[in-house]
């Protein structure tokens, strides 16, 4: 393929590299440096989508972030991506992309026929029509419009790129290496500050790539690519492109979004996609320049309608020419640049100014190249459907609302300039309150917020020579502040055109007859007429309007929209622009890829993931892991072809007749020492601890202020002032901060220090009839008879060489002992108690038999303990004193807590033996009752029981108490059951607790 | 994200702490006779404020030190942060 509007000479790209790539399913040619967009105009390409409503034929309107139409989906290195601006998508080979919103094809569009009926899809449409009647909202009024909508299809497979995030901290932040971030930059950076300079193209520069100046005898393009040479030669200053400032937040924190891999036809080895960075800058400088202002006349959205700026972007960057038949329609300068260029390569374009005798040095040069100048004259409308074949003109009266004889003169590009709109995004995000600012037609940043400053085009500036002063001068003082040096630097002599006062004209007036479509919105179909219909409607706040008629929504967020629709409204409302106001800007400032947003933490690194000391042992041992919070545990150790139910009923009934070993190191553990310790305690815990002597440990309960069980766990005096508390693996973290607020804040008169002893420590809970025996030939030194080692004793011992501390507590309801180790040795302990443990016939088990243990005995864990209950909820209401205060007492007396009928846990039987009831299922009087069935409780945790070979389960009871020995019913919805059962005490097992004295 | 100063560890960005709500409660003392009214007012009711609100946060991934904050609820803006037991003035 010839790439036939692609000028011989000229622009930025490198016509060394051709690149292949596809369309449509049509292969192209393009240059290394293109864009889609440009390689495809090159191509003469123009027809790219079609509108969002309307279906309309779409093509290019502008060259990079503000684009509207040229949105595609894009396949890369066998992944998709939708919502790709063609203006901002560099080429490489083998890219590949295809239209969106169009079906079958871009060019025969059956969507189009909504074109036709568009006067039945007017603003407000979804909103009228899909109201009535209520039932058709699911089955065919959602998804009909879930089919009509968005841009584009997410893909459905995993993403197989990786994003990073990355923080950092600098003195200065500039967004936009335009003349005035590349002269802030310069400047600063000469001071010793820390720079970050981000360019969101590829190429650095801004409107210096494309403008015709001159700055300290070179072009402007050669200006800049001498400053971002030295900026990146210097080692406090890091520069960056294809980087987008997207989100300006609280204290001066940017997020900006740097596209790593994106003009690549893969991603290196191990190089992200994308990288997001978390800046926070102690000074912002917002150098984001401005985007160009369409004029809004007939027909604007058809293809080969576009802005000028990007027209002579396309030529200068790209050597791509856009038309060649061109008309340019401009109501300033501006439009003249482009014209020049045009004439520069070749092509005669005619120039329609809606001014009727501007004077300038832009304008005299147009004149002296023989360029055709229309003065007071207007496009009414453009003509052609999928392309730009010509346009009616018309003269226009000084008043700008009578149109004179409509001629139809030929072209094939119509280049519009309607001046320009300063990209104040960054900026009002910051709190900025932004000023209208009359000269210009348009908003500007005003008081600041924070500590941002915003230079150049972005505050309304277009003079060179003024936006290199004022940005080298702040640059210099923002900097002197924080490094407190003061390079004084030679502000360069600028050569540029001086300009005349543009034309307060931005939408030309119907012709008599004519109802021509008159877009504000290019990506959302909005036209005139639709923010008539709105303000007719009695939509007045332009928020309102904005949301009733999708004006400035969508991927483009309004970039080339918003201030039209202002008008367009202020007009209309006999207001003046700054009393409508403008909508809120909200980052991000462009779409932002939620890969880059959530960046490594995605499946298994969504969370970290702890491992006990024993875990490659367990690993080895066919254990089945299961996650307990943030550690993996043991669930069970697969022997053979064992199911869960199998294994874990093994392992319990194993340690109830012999001995079995549990890995017991994820217990949150805490070391608490000074001499106000018991009292800390006696102040946390429900129950009496200031008597308990050194070398007892003692079960507690802890309590929230609003007298909910918090958690529960032993706490071992180790000595005097020296204690160990144990908590529940889930609540860990939350009982420090507790412990930590209640010294530090409530009693700071306390001498008690806490810290987090859990990684410090290896536990293995050593369990059934054999534990005494076996713990005797792990420690034959060491007493630990009854006598010497009774319940709830604790004491150090010797495990062939390591210390180890041995508690004598039990949670599942057998004779227990813990043996803790320092956690290098825990591998070795678990080794040895594994290796001695073998002629008593000792088996490993999981948190499945542990929960199995727990239950049978009716000890409360974290299924009950759920942030619901009381102490007496829990038959714990012995652990709570009466004599002493303690955190949570107080709200023991609410009504609620001490009913008669209180909830209270009970054991639950099956009445056949046989069915397991479902944890969560509901305990109800009467299966047959009408729904809503009164629940009188839920099954908080079950298990099949090792002791009765039959089911078992917990449950929390309405008036539990009495409730022993009634028949009542177990129903799960979920699971579709409903079991007879019988409510027995909770204590299942051993209700005397004589086996762990035993 | 704000950025705090702790006043142990300096300027650090909002992820390292986490929020405990407004300062200005205090606990009862322990042992004492408490009205029903006064311990809800201890336990739940607290003002929603728009403006300047003394607030605890705690360091958990610094010093782990709770702190004071006074922040407008509806800026952001922080005024002063203060040690556990510095008073407020």
């Amino acid at each position: 393929m010839t790439q036939a509007f692609r000028i011989e000479n000229g622009g930025l790209i490198n016509r060394e590299k051709k690149l292949s790539f596809k369309f449509n399913g049509k292969t192209y040619f393009g240059y290394e440096g293109d864009t889609l967009a440009s390689a495809l105009l090159a191509n003469g390409v123009h027809l790219v989508g079609r509108s969002f409503k309307y279906h309309r034929p779409r093509g290019f309107f502008g060259a990079g972030v503000d684009e509207p139409y040229a949105v595609v989906q894009l396949y890369r290195n066998g992944e998709t991506e939708p919502n790709i601006k063609a203006t901002e998508q560099e080429l490489f080979e083998g890219l590949e992309a295809k239209s969106v919103n169009c079906w079958p094809s871009v060019n025969f569009d059956i969507g189009a026929i909504n074109n036709f009926l568009r006067i039945f899809l007017p603003a407000g449409f979804y909103y009228k029509t899909f109201m009535w009647p209520k039932s058709f909202w699911y089955r065919i009024y959602e998804p009909f419009i879930r089919k009509a909508a968005g841009l584009g299809v997410a893909s459905t497979k995993h993403d197989n790129e990786r994003y990073e995030h990355k923080y950092e901290y600098c003195d200065l932040l500039i967004a936009g290496s335009g003349p005035s971030g590349l002269a802030g930059a310069y400047a600063a950076a000469k001071n010793g500050a820390k720079v970050i300079l981000a360019e969101d193209k590829p190429r650095f520069g801004g409107s210096l790539l494309t403008s015709d100046v001159n700055i300290g005898n070179q072009s402007g393009k050669d200006w800049a690519d001498g400053i971002v040479a030295e900026l990146k030669t210097m080692p406090n200053v890091v520069v960056k492109n294809r980087s987008q400032i997207f989100g300006y937040y609280d204290h001066n924190m940017l997020v900006m979004s740097e596209k790593v891999s994106d003009h690549l036809p893969s991603t290196k080895k191990y190089h992200p996609n994308k990288r997001l960075w978390y800046i926070r800058a102690k000074e912002v400088l917002i150098s984001s320049g401005s985007i160009e202002r369409p004029i809004v006349f007939g027909n604007n959205d058809t293809p080969g309608v576009m802005l000028s700026s990007a027209a002579k972007e396309y030529l200068k960057v790209y050597g791509v020419l856009v038309g060649r038949k061109p008309l340019v329609f401009t109501n300033n300068d501006s439009g003249y640049e482009t014209a020049i260029e045009f004439k520069k390569h070749g092509v005669d374009p005619v120039v329609l100014d809606s001014r009727e005798n501007p004077v300038s040095e832009i304008i005299d040069e147009a004149k002296n190249l023989g360029i055709n100048i229309k003065n007071s004259y207007v496009v009414v409308a453009a003509q052609g459907y999928k392309k730009v074949k010509s346009a009616d003109i018309a003269s226009i009266s000084e008043n700008k609302k009578q149109l004179g004889k409509i001629e139809n003169v030929q072209c094939d590009c119509i280049c519009v300039s309607g001046f320009w709109t300063p990209t104040i995004h960054l900026a009002s995000q910051s709190g900025n309150k932004t000023k209208f600012k009359e000269e210009i037609d348009a908003f500007v940043p005003g008081q600041s917020k924070q500590n941002e400053i915003t230079l150049g085009a972005a505050n309304g500036v277009f003079s060179l020579e003024e936006t290199l002063k004022t940005s080298f001068t702040a640059g210099s003082e923002l900097s002197k502040k924080i490094t407190e040096n003061d390079n004084k630097i030679a502000i360069p002599n600028v050569v540029e055109k001086k300009s005349s006062q543009h034309d307060k004209f931005w939408c030309v007036p119907l012709p008599k007859g004519k109802n021509y479509k008159r877009f504000l919105d290019f990506q959302n179909d909005v036209a005139v007429s639709d923010i008539e219909i709105a303000l007719r409607e009695g939509y007045r706040s332009i928020e309102h309007v904005k949301r009733y008629t999708t004006l400035g929504m969508a991927t483009d967020q309004g970039k080339t929209s918003n201030l039209n629709g202002l008008q367009l409204v202020s007009e209309i409302e006999n207001k003046v622009v700054p009393a409508v106001g403008h909508t809120t800007f909200r980052p991000p400032y462009t779409p932002v890829s939620i890969g880059a947003i959530v960046g490594r933490e995605v499946g298994k690194h969504s969370k970290p993931t702890r491992k006990s000391p024993m875990h490659s042992w367990h690993e080895k041992n066919n254990a089945v892991f299961v996650d307990a919070g943030v550690w993996l545990r043991p669930r069970y150790y697969r022997r053979g072809n064992e199911n869960l139910f199998e294994g874990s009923k093994r392992e319990a009934k194993n340690v109830r007749t012999n001995v079995g070993v549990c890995d017991v190191t994820t217990l949150g553990k805490i070391d608490i020492k000074g001499p106000d310790a018991a009292e800390l305690l006696n102040r946390v815990y429900t129950n009496a601890w200031l008597k308990l002597p050194v070398g007892k440990a003692r079960y507690g309960v802890m309590l929230r202020e609003d007298g909910i069980v918090m958690d529960d766990g032993t706490t071992t005096r180790i000595s005097e002032n020296h204690y160990h508390m144990t908590t529940t693996t889930a609540q860990a973290a939350n009982v420090l901060s507790h412990l930590e607020y209640y010294l530090q804040l409530v009693w700071p008169e306390l001498n008690v220090n806490v810290v987090s002893t859990t990684e410090q420590w290896a536990g293995a809970a050593i369990a059934g009839p054999k534990s005494r025996d076996l713990l005797q030939k792990l420690f034959p030194n060491s007493d630990v008879s009854n006598e010497g080692l009774p319940f709830m004793g604790y004491m150090e011992g010797d495990l062939f060489g390591v210390k180890a501390r041995i508690y004598r507590i039990s949670f599942s309801g057998e004779l227990a002992y813990e043996v803790n180790v320092e956690s290098d040795y825990g591998n070795f302990m678990w080794e040895k108690i594994i290796e001695v443990g073998e002629e008593f016939n000792i088996q490993p088990y999981g948190t499945e038999a542990l929960s199995t243990l727990r239950i049978e005995m009716g000890h409360v864990a974290g299924s009950e303990l759920d942030g619901r209950t009381i102490p007496f909820d829990n038959a714990l209401e012995g652990l709570v004193s009466k004599k002493k205060d303690f955190i949570g007492k107080r709200s023991l007396q609410r009504s609620a807590f001490i009913a008669e009928d209180r909830q209270r846990i009970v054991g639950v039987v099956p009445l056949d033996k046989q069915t397991s009831i479902p944890e969560g299922s509901h305990l109800v009087k009467d299966d047959k009752a009408p729904l809503p069935n009164p629940k009188l409780g839920h099954i908080s945790a079950s298990c099949w029981s090792v002791e009765y070979d039959n089911p078992f389960s917990l449950a929390i009871l309405k008036d539990g108490k009495n409730m022993i020995g009634q028949k009542l019913f177990a129903m799960s919805p979920l699971k579709n059951k409903v079991i007879p059962v019988e409510i027995v005490s909770s204590h299942y097992v051993d209700p005397k607790g004589e086996r762990v004295r035993s | 994200m704000l950025y705090i100063n702790c006043p142990h560890c300096g300027m650090r960005s909002q992820n390292e702490f986490s929020y405990g709500g407004d300062a200005s409660v205090k606990r009862p003392e322990l042992n004492k006779e408490v009205s029903d009214q006064e311990w809800d007012d201890f336990v739940y009711n607290r003002k929603s404020l728009r403006g300047k609100h003394l607030e605890l946060w705690q360091h958990v991934s610094g010093c782990r030190q709770w702190i004071k904050v006074e922040r407008d609820t509806a800026t952001h803006e922080i005024f002063r942060t203060f040690k556990a037991d510095e008073e407020v003035a």
